[in-house]
């Protein structure tokens, strides 16, 4: 009986592939023309290596601005938020409104002025230029492989995804889509690269509104989304507004899907966790860095967080919607295709997870495991007739594109400037390096690519590897702050406390355990001494411990070490550099005009959506 | 000429939007009435409408990308 039900399952649950018309096809070429056609027209301007990697520091403000925001639209943000509103409900809007939002002011209030003001030409080198050559190699290294496996990971999902959905080959899915990278970053560098973001960063908003009216249409609009999800709360044993509500339930970790309190959530993901990403990636700092003034670069985190606070509204929302649509009576008839029978097996149209023998996966209780990656492409499938499909995929192709483009040019940057042209060959010519740059595209690409491979093969080195990422990156914003607004933190202190950072950070993991999970990957390695309610609680306070200790280590190690001369410091230190004049500006060009008016907006959200 | 002087951004994305702005807004306009087609976006013809917004959308960035060619 069991076994018959499990086949049976498999059955409902594999997905047959949805056939796409000759209009999907031509509007997936034609974006594929343009995408290229801009890596051509842009190839005749890239004379210098500054043109190459930094746009030659020529860009206004509004592109650099939705160029930040769109390099970091990637596979994980538009798959993986759609994901998380299906798991989680609104509460994963905190990723924006309380974690991406307050850390972009303050990149482009407080830190802009350092990064675009010393002529670093990357985040490693402004380590260089503050502190010393290890820090910056320590970095550079880091920062690197991070990069080339960011972008591998998401290459996989993408040939996964397409696969499943489309019954596009795995191999020829992944390698189109990175030869056209290739293509255009090659040709026209960072420029290109920003330009294509913003026209991903249009498509993507135009592939995704449609998606959200109809969704929300079918399920009645919020009033009818809450009461569906509200029914769906109770029944998986949650407060009914649990989904609907991101901070009435977050007084504790139990009473609200993410298993997460509200203190671990400002501090680990709000202060820690994205202060790291958005102050101190050079994946989107870059795109700052090629603007065309300073003035400019400070605007471009704010103008980002005006499309990225509603954000949420784009990414999260069809996840939310995709648990509860096709659940009425009044829904229309499944679409044909690949989810007509899933509500028998999955929630709402969001199919159940199959193992590798194609079975549904159960989880320690034996309840099936959704697979919620699949949410956002579900609802594609299922919403959009011919016609707007192919818009909707282009859109989805887009994000990954542009999430991959984002990675390249950080990565060729960082390997021409902090690592070849200091460690391996300096003193060359910049048509040297500018050739070093478009040759690392190739095999920063090429390694992306054997790194999608390994993550097909070998999912516990990826889920090591990135485990190790998360505690290279959770100190950084520490050696930042204090190294921006700290005069007296050296070279030796930023070394130690990151290393000291990153120990502990794995030591604090390797004695924590989130509730029912088994020692290995997920922590409790050194012995199991702290259990947390969720995986996520377990990441923020990871994260607030690498901060801390950190923090003071860099502290402790800099009062004992000898300081650099105020002299060197110019221009590097916040109380050494002469504040940056806006007033010459026109209000709403100021970037602390724009500042003011990006937090009143993503307060109000907070509170509508308390 | 710097790196960015020779290309105004809003003709790529102008363009693209026009031509599939223009391909769906055509189709949408042939299928028009077609129940089948447009039963998974509850009866609306969205091919019609989203692909004259689009079409709009990127008309206008190459007006303002032909205004300052000319000025």
């Amino acid at each position: 009986m069991l076994a018959a039900g499990a086949v049976g399952w498999y059955r409902i649950a594999m997905p047959s592939v949805a056939a796409l018309s000759w209009l999907d096809y031509a509007i997936i070429l034609i974006y594929f023309l343009f995408v290229l056609g801009v890596g051509v027209a842009l190839r005749r301007f890239m004379r210098t290596s500054t043109d190459f990697f930094l746009s030659g520091r020529s860009v206004p403000a509004w592109i650099t601005g939705l160029a930040f925001v769109s390099a970091n639209l990637g596979a994980q943000e538009v798959i993986g938020m759609g994901a998380s509103g299906a798991k989680y409900g609104i509460a994963t809007s905190h990723f924006y409104w309380i974690g991406a939002i307050p850390a972009m002011v303050f990149v482009g209030i407080f830190m802009m002025p350092f990064y675009y003001g010393s002529r670093a030409r990357s985040v490693p080198e402004y380590l260089k230029l503050r502190f010393d050559e290890k820090t910056r190699a320590l970095n550079a290294v880091s920062f690197a492989v991070m990069t080339v496996f960011s972008s591998g990971v998401s290459m996989y999902a993408m040939g996964k995804l397409f696969n499943l959905l489309l019954g596009w080959s795995f191999d020829g899915s992944m390698l189109v889509a990175a030869a056209i990278v290739l293509a255009y970053t090659f040709l026209g560098g960072l420029t290109s690269a920003i330009y294509n973001e913003v026209l991903q960063f249009f498509l993507i908003v135009f592939g995704f509104v449609p998606l959200v009216f109809l969704g929300l249409r079918d399920v009645g609009g919020w009033a009818g989304l809450s009461a569906r999800l509200g029914s769906l709360a109770v029944r998986n044993g949650y407060p009914a507004g649990a989904y609907t509500h991101a901070w009435t339930y977050m007084g504790h970790a139990a009473s609200n899907p993410v298993g997460v309190e509200w203190f671990g959530l400002v501090m680990g993901l709000g202060f820690v966790l994205s202060f790291g990403y958005w102050c101190t990636d050079f994946l989107v700092v870059q795109r700052a860095m090629a603007a065309n003034s300073m003035s400019a670069a400070r605007r471009t985190p704010l103008i980002g967080a005006v499309p990225k606070m509603l954000f949420p509204f784009l990414v999260i929302l069809p996840g939310m919607i995709a648990v509860v649509a096709g659940s009425s009576a009044a829904a229309p008839a499944p679409a044909p295709g690949i989810h007509a029978e899933a509500p028998a097996a999955g929630q709402g149209i969001v199919p159940v997870k199959l193992d590798a023998a194609g079975r549904p996966e159960r989880d320690v209780g034996g309840r099936v495991v959704l697979d919620y990656d699949l949410a956002t492409p579900a609802m594609l499938l299922h919403y959009f007739p011919t016609g707007l499909l192919g818009l909707g995929l282009t859109a989805l192709l887009a994000s990954f594109m542009s999430g991959m483009a984002g990675n390249v040019t950080a990565f060729n940057t960082v390997w021409t400037y902090d690592l070849y042209q200091s460690y391996i060959r300096p003193g060359a010519s910049d048509a040297h390096y500018l050739w070093m740059g478009r040759f690392a595209t190739v095999f920063g690409i090429g390694l992306s690519l054997a790194a999608a491979y390994v993550a097909a093969s070998y999912n516990n080195i990826m889920e090591v590897l990135q485990l190790v990422f998360a505690f290279v990156n959770a100190p950084l914003f520490a050696t930042f702050a204090l190294g921006m607004f700290w005069r007296r933190a050296t070279g030796h202190g930023a070394f130690a406390g990151l290393a000291a950072g990153i120990l502990g950070a794995a030591v604090h993991h390797g004695i924590s355990l989130p509730a029912g999970a088994a020692a290995g990957f997920k922590g409790g390695y050194l012995g199991t001494l702290v259990v947390y309610p969720s995986e996520l609680a377990q990441t923020f306070w990871t994260a607030v411990v690498a901060w801390t200790t950190c923090f003071v280590v860099t502290i402790v190690v800099s009062l004992a070490t000898r300081p650099r001369p105020e002299a060197e410091l110019r221009g590097l230190v916040y109380s050494l550099t002469p504040r940056p004049d806006a007033e010459a500006l026109p209000l709403l060009q100021r970037p602390l005009a724009l500042a003011v008016i990006v937090l009143s907006g993503t307060l109000l959200l907070n509170l509508v959506f308390f | 000429m710097s790196a960015t002087g020779g290309l105004d951004i809003r003709i790529p994305i102008g363009g693209l939007f026009t031509v599939v702005g223009a391909l769906l807004a055509g189709y949408g306009a042939r299928t028009a009435g077609d129940a089948t087609i447009y039963a998974r976006s509850l009866s609306i013809n969205m091919n019609l409408w989203w692909g004259s917004a689009m079409l709009l959308f990127g008309a206008v960035l190459l007006g303002f990308a032909w205004k300052r060619g000319k000025g």
